[in-house]
């Protein structure tokens, strides 16, 4: 904006009301508005329409054949009260992401951190080795070769030639393993969209602030990383931890691909399945809504959670 | 004089041997944990099938060969539909996805960076609250609008929505933020460009790194994009897909599909290698500010 039509404004707004000011300057940047509309419109219907879509149907009975009906909170009582296993759901759902999140987080910088200082060339293809995993699509299967069933597995010959078990364990199908195994796999593949952003804003911060601080008696590298470096990559730090957060909510296919779907006993059954069971499987859109609804609610309710506690840190 | 003192007042403070050891042993077990499978996922592609099937397993190969990428080709061969069909999926509706995205996303990230009008703030709360929940939610009533379009069973399902992802918007829009100087643009539009015009002339030019994150990033996600709920045409499936039916086929395909998922994993690798100082600098300007 030049500063002749700021001031213009500027003289513009007292004699006028704000409605009629915000009107005015709603004319004046049409052109914005025809360029945001592709996206925006899109981005309407296929996210922002879909989630209110998703509550507004979680009232109701609905089958994709018939006109749904409306049973007002029914879904979700039925959801909380006489759905044993969206009980056992939402149990492994949040151990899984209390697990995942936190932990992919903390690696992604831990390792972002270490390799700061390496050499650039050095530091690209460590880079690689651990965001590699999180890019390679089903890459993940590998594990369901290592862990195998029988004793041509890595893991179980291993173990038979060292006399630590007699006989094969059927890793996946063991409801003590299925679930510590599956959030091992989904560990290995968590450095992404963080990691990524935890190395540029390491790379971004203020080198002569090092230096001031070496100067003003800073000791070690610990004190230099609570005293410089969290604080100044705040907002890597915040959009880190919404990548990370998100991410742990999103492994159900991980689940499916290595436990089958349903897990034994539902072991690593998480609400993500439970949504697709219902939703994808048996058309009952109006319970599955309801589930998705109250998927959503934890995963922004655990999003608003962490930044909040994120925003206090170091004021 | 001073400020070499000072650097190596710092490196004998803020450094200690034992850390700096600590730290390798502890990257360096972290990176064994991290780089073995995909190590095991090349070696066991490359096995011929008697040491597939010895026991005890070995890790390395001994005598690689190439016999299971071969067999793989045999096996597309004899699928029903035709395996060039499950890759031309993939790539179409990469290519169209990512390409639809690039342009769309950049220019509203443009507009919400950097012309301001009434509602702008708004909406950008919007895309950065759509980052906290993830497609998962949206996934069942998605099918109730494609089906309202007729959309379900074509590629404008898998298509059109990856135009509007979000991830891609943020970073651009944050990228432009700090890296696409307001006053150029106010001498541009003083010169009489219009705004699409300084968008395309002035802005885009200043921000290739971030458009290659775009790229990838929606690439990515499309080239890996397996099984959808929207498609059920055999012949409009991926090639992700057409690999988990390989690998589905049990022990005997135990080769085939370990040649599957290196070919699989090798072309998003090979892509962020040639991108990643691009992908970087993009990360740079990521934060969220409140």
């Amino acid at each position: 904006m030049s500063k002749k039509t700021a001031e213009k404004q500027a003289v513009a707004r007292k004699d006028m009301t704000m409605g009629q000011w915000v009107w005015k300057e709603m004319k004046r940047n049409k052109v914005a508005y025809l360029m945001v509309a592709p996206y925006m419109i899109l981005f309407l219907i296929f996210t922002v329409f879909p989630v209110i879509l998703s509550i507004i149907i979680s009232f109701t009975n609905f089958n994709m054949l018939e006109m749904p009906d409306f049973v007002f909170l029914n879904n979700y009582i039925t959801l909380f009260f006489d759905d044993d296993i969206f009980l056992i759901a939402c149990k492994n759902t949040f151990i899984f992401a209390a697990i995942v999140g936190p932990a992919s987080y903390l690696l992604s910088f831990l390792v972002a951190w270490f390799i700061n200082e390496l050499p650039p060339k050095i530091r690209a293809v460590v880079t690689l080795i651990f965001y590699a995993p999180s890019i390679s699509g089903q890459a993940y299967l590998i594990w369901q070769t290592l862990f195998s069933a029988d004793s041509y597995g890595w893991v179980n010959a291993t173990l038979l030639e060292l006399g630590l078990i007699d006989e094969e364990i059927n890793w996946f199908q063991r409801e003590e393993y299925a679930m510590p195994l599956c959030i091992v796999v989904s560990l290995w593949t968590s450095l992404g969209t963080a990691f990524l952003s935890f190395i540029a804003g390491l790379q971004g911060v203020d080198a002569s602030l090092y230096e001031a601080g070496a100067v003003d008696g800073i000791k070690n590298r610990w004190q230099e990383l609570y005293y410089i470096t969290l604080p100044s990559m705040k907002p890597q730090l915040m959009f880190g931890a919404v990548m990370s957060i998100t991410g742990a909510f999103g492994y159900g296919a991980i689940v499916t691909a290595l436990c089958g779907f349903p897990s034994v006993n539902y072991s690593a059954h998480t609400i993500m399945h439970h949504l697709e069971d219902y939703g994808g499987q048996r058309y009952e859109i109006g319970y599955s809504s309801a589930i998705a609804v109250v998927l959503f609610v934890i995963m922004v309710g655990a999003n608003a959670i962490v930044k909040k506690i994120l925003s206090k840190v170091g004021t | 004089m001073a400020k070499l003192r000072t650097r190596k007042h710092k490196v004998v403070l803020a450094r200690s041997a034992g850390g700096d050891v600590g730290i390798t042993i502890i990257l360096t077990i972290l990176g064994i944990f991290m780089f073995l499978p995909m190590l095991y996922t090349i070696m066991q592609s490359l096995k011929p099938l008697d040491e597939l099937w010895m026991y005890p397993p070995k890790f390395y190969v001994m005598s690689p060969t190439f016999s299971n990428f071969k067999s793989l080709f045999s096996l597309m061969n004899e699928s029903w539909v035709p395996f060039s069909r499950y890759i031309f999926n993939t790539i179409f509706t990469s290519v169209a996805g990512t390409f639809g995205h690039l342009f769309i996303a950049s220019l509203a990230a443009y507009t919400l960076a950097k012309i301001k009008f009434p509602g702008a703030n708004g909406m950008f709360q919007l895309v950065q609250l759509s980052l906290m929940f993830n497609a998962t939610v949206t996934s069942i009533t998605s099918f109730i609008i494609f089906s309202a379009f007729h959309w379900l069973d074509t590629y404008w399902a898998i298509i059109v929505p990856a135009w509007a992802s979000t991830l891609g918007l943020y970073l651009m829009k944050q990228f432009m933020d700090s890296n696409v100087p307001d006053t150029v643009l106010e001498s541009a539009r003083l010169d009489g460009a219009s705004e699409l015009k300084t968008y395309w002339t002035i802005a885009m030019p200043m921000v290739k790194p971030a458009w290659l994150t775009l790229i990838i990033y929606s690439f990515q996600s499309l080239w890996n994009a397996g099984a959808s709920m929207y498609i059920h045409s055999e012949q409009l499936k991926s090639f992700s897909y057409a690999i988990t039916q390989i690998t589905a086929g049990g022990i005997k395909r135990a080769g085939a599909s370990a040649a599957a998922t290196v070919i699989m994993m090798m072309v998003p690798i090979l892509v962020f290698v040639v991108s990643q100082s691009n992908i970087i600098e993009t990360m740079g300007s990521s934060g969220m500010k409140d």
